[in-house]
């Protein structure tokens, strides 16, 4: 579906993104990870042909970004950081202009923005000027409009940015819709959100791919990952020490008073040893567990050693 | 082309749903009749003395004397104005970044561009058709000749279409809507005034100067000559603008 190849955009002297290579098959949500400047939008208006790359090749369908863009124009839908929204005009008027541009033909134009309100949940505030619509709804024309001429793919930079939990919500909702019928690829920097709704997710830091996997991949791929946390009645000031001493353990950090997150070498399991001193001290056991580490952390370890190895 | 209307339509619609519009066409139309009515109670007073003297009096044509002094003046207006109007066109759609919806929808540059100007050549359409009303009651009143009327309006057409297709060209190369009216109305009152430069710079200069200035071929159209050379001129003119208005917005894609 989305083949992309050493794509590579320089501005001037700085590379916003490095020979990126990745591969997004038909059906597949997509989360495109990575702090603010990464080069996540860089990467997207790439492919949904706003900006050409320097150099690399990004295939769309087997069809050029550059090469053959209006092919991949009415493939793709887009819906950038910022909603592109004539705020003057109606939702509905506004959703026809984008219709007829991307070249739905007269006659089905009005039953596509009927589809989109529908889909968007837009349909009571048709008629109302986009400019005096809350940020929530603005976010929702900005997806009707990615979706009026039914696209095989939605490219969706940072959809629920700036929105409340609640809209949040909805939008994810709307999306997890839309995974049955698209090959979705989103961007985000909250991570939960993309836990949620992606079945693979490209982390990408400075410009460079740091990893690509599904989330139970990216898991269980890491190093240093199992994590123990220990939740005890009455520890005493020495206890961080004491439990750092402990054969397989790197590092032990005091999480709460009575709460200590225990991390050990990758494929160690000293839950005994931890257990045992707990019990020889005295500490009075609440509560031993494994701790998964969440992408949150996969996220800022990869980033981080990367910044590190820099 | 369809796809260039579909771009002119909403623009139309934009401009005719803000408030620019009708504060330009209102002030258009206040200077533009104050100056017609002026023109025509001074034709009034001397065909009152040329009725009182019927000799040495020279030729008192409407045309001339009321109709071309109108044209003339409405030209200047128009270029005051226009910038106004074109500022918008790509400033604002940069500053928003709505353009990134026309960039990514399957629409060439040459049919945004040409959607653009098609889009003030009809805003800059209806201020002259409202404006009509002036020679209109001159119609009705008097005898002009048609002809020069016609070619009139034509040449100012074409007049403004320069000045539009440069006010674009100034609109796409900011995204500040008042640098672009500044811009668009710097061109457009140099190319006004570049013949002034004619008679100080010797003659083969001062003739390519004099060929530059827009105002000397408007002189043709108003005494109802069409000439193709002024034709071919102002089309040339305003080709060149929109075509690097083009070069413009497609380098703009690579940085």
């Amino acid at each position: 579906m989305i083949e992309v190849e050493n794509l590579t955009k320089r501005y001037g002297a700085r590379s916003a993104i490095k020979d990126l290579t990745f591969q997004i098959d038909k059906g597949e949500i997509v989360g495109f990870l990575g702090p603010n400047g990464a080069g996540k939008t860089t990467t997207m208006n790439i492919l949904s042909c706003i900006n050409p790359a320097t150099s690399g090749t990004a295939k769309i369908c087997g069809h050029d970004v550059f090469e053959s863009s209006m092919e991949v124009r009415k493939l793709i839908g887009y819906l950038p950081e910022n909603p592109p929204l004539y705020q003057d005009m109606t939702v509905s008027k506004f959703l026809a202009f984008v219709a007829s541009i991307h070249r739905v033909p007269n006659k089905r134009v009005s039953s596509a923005v009927g589809r989109v309100l529908e889909q968007c949940m837009l349909k009571d505030v048709r008629g109302r000027i986009i400019e005096k619509l809350s940020k929530g709804y603005q976010q929702r024309v900005g997806l009707a409009q990615a979706m009026i001429h039914d696209p095989e793919i939605l490219i969706l930079d940072e959809p629920t940015i700036g929105l409340d939990p609640i809209q949040i919500r909805e939008i994810r909702k709307m999306i997890q819709e839309l995974r049955l019928t698209h090959t979705i690829l989103l961007s985000s920097h909250i991570l939960p959100e993309v836990t949620q709704i992606c079945s693979r997710v490209i982390i990408i830091n400075e410009g460079e791919i740091v990893a690509m996997d599904t989330l139970e991949g990216l898991n269980s791929s890491l190093k240093g990952t199992s994590r123990i946390q220990l939740k005890v009645n009455q520890a005493d000031a020495t206890a961080v020490d004491k439990l750092a001493s402990l054969q397989d353990v790197i590092k032990v950090e005091r999480k709460a008073d009575q709460e200590f997150l225990i991390e050990c070498e990758a494929g160690t399991h000293p839950q005994d040893d931890v257990a045992r001193m707990a019990l020889d001290q005295r500490w009075g056991i609440v509560d031993l567990r494994t701790v998964r580490m969440t992408l949150e952390d996969v996220f800022l370890k990869l980033t981080q050693e990367e910044s590190e190895a820099a | 082309m369809n796809n260039a209307w579909i771009i002119t339509k909403r623009e139309l619609g934009a401009f005719f749903s803000s408030p620019i519009f009708y504060v330009i066409t209102t002030v258009f139309l206040c200077l533009y009749s104050f100056i017609f009515i002026n023109l025509l109670s001074y034709f009034n007073t001397l065909s009152f003395q040329a009725n009182a003297a019927p000799l040495g009096t020279p030729n008192l044509s409407v045309n001339e004397w009321v109709i071309e002094g109108a044209f003339l003046n409405m030209a200047v207006i128009l270029l005051l104005m226009i910038p106004v109007i074109t500022m918008r066109s790509f400033a604002e759609e940069q500053k928003t970044k709505t353009i990134q919806l026309l960039l990514a929808a399957p629409l060439s540059l040459a049919e945004i561009v040409a959607g653009k100007f098609l889009a003030c050549m009809g805003v800059v359409t209806v201020m002259l058709a409202i404006s009509s009303y002036n020679i209109l009651f001159i119609l009705f009143l008097g005898d002009p000749e048609i002809g020069p009327i016609l070619t009139g309006y034509l040449g100012i057409l074409l007049m403004s279409g320069c000045f539009i297709s440069a006010g674009i060209l100034a609109s796409s190369l900011t995204k500040n809507q008042v640098i672009a009216a500044v811009l668009g109305f710097g061109f457009a009152l140099f190319s006004w005034i570049i013949g002034w430069a004619a008679q100080s710079v010797g003659a083969g200069l001062g003739e390519i100067l004099e060929y530059l200035s827009l105002v000397s071929h408007l002189e043709n159209f108003l005494k109802g000559i069409v000439d193709s050379s002024d034709i071919i001129y102002y089309l040339s003119i305003i080709a060149f603008c929109l075509f690097l208005t083009h070069r413009v917005l497609d380098s703009r894609r690579w940085r």
